[in-house]
């Protein structure tokens, strides 16, 4: 099971440290984390993407981040209505002739080329798992030098499920 | 604004809103937290706390090695409910705690270890005697913290011995650089407690106790798992009054020991690995488990898909993190296990009736007790702590290192009382046993206390001997003496066809002679005809005294679950 899980932490030297630390000797998998601070300058927020076998590990995971004293609050965002998004770097080789092609692809996904070399473009891309995926996907046949993804970080919405979601990859990325 | 407040011994208690430099802080701090002694050792990097040790004459035990000083704090936690507290210098005095850490966690013990630290601004600069302590022991604390401003230095150490000590109790370090002890600042240690990150539950959901009355009522072959949660919490006696008013029959984790009377008739020793028959099977053939701050550690378990297989499985538990993690749980009831089974006394009003699962115990008791061959010529170990329990009437507060002997006294001292029993489980920690027992001489000055020992385990921390003799402390020593790492041995002559690797002492000190080297009384007993005159000797003698045991080498713990095997599949049951 893929789980989005959010949690708000004591903006402390070693905060990181200790919940990475939690991850590694527990063994739990994950695929990404996130952080940074929020409104207040003494909290920080994590998002960690992480695949969980069952239920039971889940609640583990979630248990064991609640005793870290640094912890604030954790929550299981998975089946919540959220906005979500990541940022990816993609470097993709493309020759002169090839450019027009690629641009016209991206276009859709509101992605830009923020540098440009001879043989290269850098794309940039906002959006959801899905979204950033279907993207790398599409420009994989053009050969990726090199791949940065910053993986996800998340909102609970206010609104129950998204007006602004739809229509897929236009309006606010 | 100045407030000091004598104390009947004349220290000043309480010194407000003062400048004053950081170990004075901390001297002032353990004073407000009536912290009665300190087990250390000093160095570089904590001198200046040293030198407040000095002038306040704050009690200090110096042991001869850090871990002889903190598995001392440890004794001290595990018999008084206090935290235990321990001071060791940077690098090498730290990195020598990390042992006790781990074994204080595991354990759920109360402790707060003060580390000095090199200088702020020479950490990570691989400044001379500087370890990475906080990195270190993340995993293995409840909590610690680096203090980086003086001015934070009393609500940090109000904070640690309020984690510490609340919840689910565990050690907690601080870190405190050298010019930071050396710094002034203000001491005001009256400011709330700041932690919205750790509130522990202490009160349980009634609607979930109300479950497991019902669970109860319904019960036909419901047993009772008493786990050290009970002796944190202060809870035996609602324990009691729960299983008698039930009639549940009631089994222990080795930690647990002393939660309910060893000598009760409902009692069915220790269940896991070297449990009695009776508490194991009662395990596997109950239909309500019901088990009271314990964590379903593997040793109890055994092999998890074989876990009580019928059971509807109740947990108890001040850590939600415990719930669920090992067994799947049917009602899971997260609070302190006194307030729980108080509120458990008032929903269960239905008696259980289960007469014939009583009947089925009693049969278990009587067929399969535990038991030993005895010898006329060779001292039984089991024999021995039988012995130990008549003479002490069962009053002493036993301490323990790691191998068959801590199992031998697990099941043959029968524990009637809380927080009489001092053994390290969760991480079986050799050279726990001994110095645990000055700490917990510590805790309760007039009791007896025995350290019983292997002969490996004891020449682990027998450096500890120092204090006996400087202190004249008398705890009784009593060498389980089999010449051999025996349960090593036990392991390698049932699962490696005797290959004897590493295991065997055909040279041995001369236990006797290393006592008297440190001033203290020693005996060397090999005839079992004289075992039972010289401990009575030993232990009305005041002072401290060593007893070297010389027992059957060979003799094996039984009966035995073998591991990855069921509660039902024992081996070494009496024929
Ligand atoms: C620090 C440490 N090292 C190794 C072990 C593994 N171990 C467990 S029991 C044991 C033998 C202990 O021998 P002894 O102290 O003589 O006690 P006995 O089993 O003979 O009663 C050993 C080596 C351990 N528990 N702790």
């Amino acid at each position: 099971m893929r789980k989005t899980i959010v949690a708000t932490v004591n903006n402390t030297s070693g905060v990181m440290n200790r919940i990475t630390g939690l991850f590694a000797r527990r063994n739990f998998n994950i695929e990404s984390i996130t952080v940074g601070m929020t409104e207040n300058p003494r909290v920080s927020r994590m998002t960690f993407v992480m695949n969980v076998d069952d239920q039971r590990g889940l609640d583990q995971v979630i248990k064991q981040l609640n005793k870290q004293v640094d912890v604030l609050k954790v929550r299981d965002l998975t089946d919540e209505a959220i906005v979500a998004r990541e940022l990816a770097l993609i470097k993709v080789l493309s020759p002169p002739q090839q450019r027009g092609e690629l641009t016209d692809l991206i276009q859709p996904f509101r992605a830009s080329i923020i540098d440009v070399s001879r043989e290269s473009i850098t794309i940039q891309v906002t959006g959801d798992n899905d979204k950033v995926e279907a993207l790398i996907d599409l420009v994989k046949p053009y050969g990726i030098k090199e791949l940065a993804r910053t993986g996800i970080t998340a909102f609970k919405r206010d609104t129950k499920k998204g007006v602004i979601d739809s229509p897929k990859y236009s309006v606010i990325n | 604004m100045n407030t000091k407040v004598k104390e009947e011994n004349g220290r000043e208690l309480k010194v407000e809103n003062q400048q004053m430099s950081g170990s004075s802080m901390l001297i002032q701090a353990l004073a407000r937290e009536k912290v009665d002694v300190i087990f250390g050792y000093p160095g570089g990097a904590i001198l200046p706390t040293y030198d407040e040790i000095y002038r306040t004459g704050i009690r200090h035990i110096l042991a001869r090695h850090e871990q002889g000083a903190i598995h001392a704090a440890e004794g001290y936690a595990r018999v008084s409910g206090k935290p235990g507290v321990c001071v060791v210098t940077s690098g090498p005095g730290a990195t020598n705690v990390i042992t006790g850490i781990a074994d204080a966690m595991i354990d759920s013990l109360p402790l707060v270890v003060i580390t000095g630290q090199v200088a702020t601004s020479v950490i990570g600069t691989d400044a001379f005697q500087e370890a990475d302590i906080i990195g270190v022991t993340m995993p293995i604390t409840k909590h610690n913290f680096q203090v980086r401003n003086v001015n934070d230095l009393p609500n940090i150490i109000k904070e640690s011995f309020h984690i510490a000590t609340s919840g689910r109790p565990g050690p907690v370090l601080i870190d405190l650089p050298k010019d930071v002890s050396i710094a002034i600042g203000e001491f005001n240690y009256d400011e709330p407690l700041d932690l919205p990150g750790y509130q522990p539950t202490k009160i349980p959901n009634r609607l979930q106790i109300r479950k497991l009355a019902e669970a109860v009522a319904k019960a036909k072959k419901p047993v009772i798992l008493t786990g050290a949660g009970i002796l944190h919490a202060g809870g035996s006696e609602e324990v009691l009054e729960f299983a008698e008013n039930q009639q549940i029959p009631v089994a222990s984790t080795l930690l647990g020991l002393g939660a309910f009377p060893g000598d009760h008739e409902q009692f069915l020793g220790m269940g896991g690995m070297h449990g009695t028959y009776s508490a194991n099977m009662a395990l596997h053939e109950a239909d309500l488990l019901i088990n009271i701050g314990a964590r379903f550690d593997d040793r109890l378990t055994g092999r998890l898909d074989a876990f009580a297989p019928y059971a509807t499985i109740a947990h108890i538990d001040i850590d939600p993190a415990e719930i669920g993690k090992n067994v799947e749980t049917h009602i899971p009831i997260v609070g302190d296990a006194k307030e729980a089974m108080r509120m458990l006394n008032e929903e269960a009003k239905t008696n259980c009736e289960c007469g014939d699962w009583k009947e089925t115990i009693k049969e278990w008791k009587a067929e399969y007790p535990l038991w030993y061959t005895e010898d006329d010529e060779l001292l039984k170990p089991q024999r021995l702590i039988e012995m130990i329990y008549e003479e002490t009437n069962g009053d002493a507060i036993i301490t323990t290192d790691v191998g068959q002997h801590q199992m031998w006294s697990a099941q043959f001292y029968k524990f009637p009382k809380p927080n009489q029993w001092v053994t390290s489980g969760g991480l079986g920690t050799m050279g726990f046993g001994f110095p645990s027992a000055i700490g917990a001489q510590f805790a309760e000055p007039d009791k007896t206390v025995v350290a019983v020992v292997g002969d490996a385990g004891f020449q682990m921390t027998a450096q500890e001997l120092s204090i006996l003799q400087e202190l004249n402390l008398p705890v009784k020593i009593i060498i389980v003496n089999n010449a051999s790492l025996g349960m090593v041995r036990q392991w390698q002559q049932l699962f490696y066809e005797e290959r004897y690797s590493n295991s065997l002492f055909p040279i041995q000190p001369d236990f006797v002679k290393l006592a008297d080297a440190y001033n203290v009384k020693g005996w060397k007993i090999e005839d079992p005809a004289e075992m039972q005159d010289i401990l009575k000797e030993a232990l009305a003698y005041d002072g401290p005294v060593l007893l070297d045991c010389r027992v059957h080498k060979v003799e094996n713990v039984y009966p035995m679950i073998a591991p990855g095997k069921g509660h039902h599949e024992m081996e070494g049951i009496k024929p």
